[in-house]
């Protein structure tokens, strides 16, 4: 065994409640840094898991395709491109690409979208909304309307109309009754309220009409043709990726959910950067607590310092006798902590699996490897120090007359 | 130079500063020790016994002056070289026996062999058994160090000195804290040692019946080496 080890381990065995309550100390702090990980990943897992479980996870648009100019530039031939906002960007012949889409990589579910606005009027009063058409058994695959349904029926048929709750109730209207829509195209169409549906998103809520496509096609003056397709994934975290190679393999424009949602992940990397700075600071305090126990340590140990340095031990020696007691202390503590951490977690299930209530923490989340290598480098590093000044003892005074 | 020469030392002077005042404690000490020498070192209390056992053990610099041990020049050289040399060449035995209370009798004989090799190795664990036999206290190898009484725990202090077979011990006031007994004890111990292993012993020593136990008396007065004796 290596002499310096054995030095340090009878060293921290022969003050076994000091080197204890040291430990417990480093645990409390790694179970802190533990805690603080499986909250800040269960909240981002809670929050994601809220917002895209109603919505694509990529969504496939026609390319913004300006005119290219075919004259030559060195004319200095100006050409303004007047984009009418009436002007409507369909994917024509888009039942040639959903062959493409539903083997691409990762892709669940593929749903085919027309789109467009309008108002419902129920004898005076007047709301907007936004009119969703798609085939009557795709209505629960992006956003599941089938769970979120408070009246009715998600069926689908010519002449239902499916909507939010917000909007039923500004309206006042409920199941079985029936209304006027009128679309952007000033084209009209009698709906009956078929089902009405309550997903928590107020822009949803609110506004949100869906009708069988066919109906949407007559009502939009779209009769051939999508706004654009729906994709769920099998793993929301491979949405840039798979976005990046549908647009590849299509050349159309598909857009990632987190590429639509900028705010969403600006407020959770906020929240991530709050969770590092807690758990920052347990780390800090961890080597602040090792270094000042080390620290006394050296200073009782003085004299037994300076006897071992009379009897030839080098300089580096010292060092490596308290380096490793911080080190050791780390490793405890962090295995401890962490260990702790994860067995208390462990009851609390998964974020996505609750109902909201309680707390979002995600045992799978705890970071139990960075905690215990932090530690255990934290640990060494506040050792450094104390060890440093054990080696710089003078022999002579330790000795003593 | 001879072959035989252990200690040269030549105009050795240490000063201590303390704060604005420095105080010269060695004075220009001339000594001379040949190998296998048994010396007393004597003189009144701040004499400067102990700042010269310091500095002949490469525990401290001296001021000014020569100083070789073994022919081997040992001013200006640094830490890592005299701490080698000390832990091959020089055993000490302290007044207050200085051992690591938290290990065993024979882990603390064993400590010098343990630092120069980095691990316990087995042959040295025989050696420091045998050592501990020696000074009378093989039932006590596994003892606390802490657990001994003081008589015992300058024997494994004197086994400890031994343990790298240096050529030089120097002991300050090695039974300055023992009982007449227990100080006899480890006199008889050391002369014992002197003459089997021909290892050089430097004591320094207020008391005159132990000192009468050297063949060689060397008296410090003031920082200097005041009166040299050889008993044949
Ligand atoms: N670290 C120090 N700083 C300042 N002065 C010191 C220091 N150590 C010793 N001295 C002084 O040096 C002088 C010699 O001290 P030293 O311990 O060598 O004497 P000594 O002969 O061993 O005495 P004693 O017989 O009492 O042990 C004393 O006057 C002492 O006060
Ligand atoms: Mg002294």
């Amino acid at each position: 065994m290596l002499y310096s080890f054995k030095i340090a381990t009878r060293y921290l065995t022969a003050n076994r409640g000091q080197s204890l309550l040291l430990v417990l100390g480093v645990a409390v702090g790694v179970y802190v840094f533990v805690f603080m990980s499986a909250l800040i990943g269960g909240l981002a897992v809670l929050l994601i898991d809220r917002t895209v479980g109603s919505i694509a996870h990529v969504v496939v648009e026609p390319a913004d395709r300006d005119p290219t100019s075919l004259l030559d530039d060195r004319n200095g031939t100006l050409i303004a491109v007047l984009k009418s906002s009436q002007q409507r960007s369909t994917l024509q012949s888009a039942e040639a690409y959903l062959p493409i889409l539903e083997s691409s990589p990762h892709v669940r579910v593929v749903v085919g979208k027309v789109l467009g606005n309008g108002f419902m009027l129920k004898g005076e009063a007047v709301a907007p909304v936004q009119i969703t058409g798609l085939e009557a058994r795709d209505i629960s695959a992006i956003a599941n309307i089938e769970a979120n349904l408070v009246a009715g029926s998600t069926d689908l048929m010519l002449g239902t109309a499916v909507i939010g709750k917000g909007l039923a109730d500004t309206l006042g209207i409920g199941v079985g009754q029936s209304l006027v829509i009128r679309s952007e195209r000033a084209i009209e169409q009698s709906v009956t309220v078929g089902g009405i549906f309550e997903i928590g998103v107020a822009g949803v809520d609110d506004t949100a009409v869906y009708l069988n496509i066919r109906a949407a096609r007559v009502l939009l003056d779209l009769p051939e043709g999508l706004s654009r397709y729906e994709i769920k994934l099998d793993d929301l975290q491979q949405s840039r990726i798979a976005a990046a190679d549908i647009a590849g393999r299509t050349g159309l424009k598909a857009t990632a959910w987190q590429d639509q949602n900028a705010q969403l992940l600006e407020g959770l990397s906020a929240q991530a950067r709050s969770g590092d700075l807690i758990k920052g600071f347990a780390l800090v305090t961890i080597v602040i607590g090792v270094a000042s126990a080390l620290l006394l340590s050296t200073y009782r140990r003085q004299s037994e310092i300076g006897i071992m340095r009379a009897m030839g031990a080098r300089r580096g020696f010292v060092v490596l006798v308290f380096v490793l007691q911080g080190a050791f202390i780390g490793l405890a503590g962090g295995l401890l902590g962490a260990g702790l951490g994860y067995l208390s977690l462990l009851p609390f299930p998964p974020p996505e699996a609750t109902s909201g209530a309680g707390l979002p923490v995600d045992y799978r989340q705890g970071a139990y490897g960075a905690a215990i290598l932090l530690t255990l480098l934290g640990a060494i590093a506040a050792a450094i120090w104390p060890a440093y000044s054990a080696s710089r003892v003078d022999p002579v005074k330790a000795i003593g007359p | 130079m001879s072959d035989d020469a252990l200690v040269e030392v030549s105009g050795l002077t240490k000063d201590y500063t303390e704060g604005e005042t420095v105080t010269r404690v060695l004075k220009g000490v001339e000594l001379q020790v040949s190998r296998g020498e048994l010396v007393a070192l004597l003189g009144p209390s701040g004499s400067g016994k102990s700042t010269l056992l310091n500095i002949l053990g490469t525990l401290m610099r001296p001021t000014l002056g020569e100083l070789s041990i073994l022919g081997e020049t040992l001013i200006g050289a640094d830490d890592e070289v005299l701490t080698e040399f000390r832990n091959r060449h020089i055993g000490f035995v302290f007044q207050a026996h200085l051992l690591l209370p938290d290990f065993t009798a024979l882990e603390n004989v064993m400590f010098p062999a343990a630092a120069r090799h980095g691990r316990e190795r087995r042959e040295d664990k025989v050696r420091a058994s045998e050592l501990l036999d020696r000074v009378g206290l093989s039932d006590r190898r596994d003892f606390l160090a802490s657990r001994l009484s003081g008589g015992q725990k300058q024997r494994v202090a004197v086994a400890r000195s031994l343990m790298n077979a240096p050529e030089l011990v120097l002991a300050d006031e090695p039974t300055g804290n023992l009982d007449r007994e227990s100080a006899d004890q480890v006199m008889k111990l050391l002369t014992e040692i002197n003459s089997e292993d021909r290892t050089g012993f430097l004591i320094s020593t207020h008391d005159e019946k132990i000192a009468a136990r050297c063949r060689r008396q060397i008296y410090m007065v003031d920082g200097k080496v005041a009166d040299d004796r050889q008993q044949s």
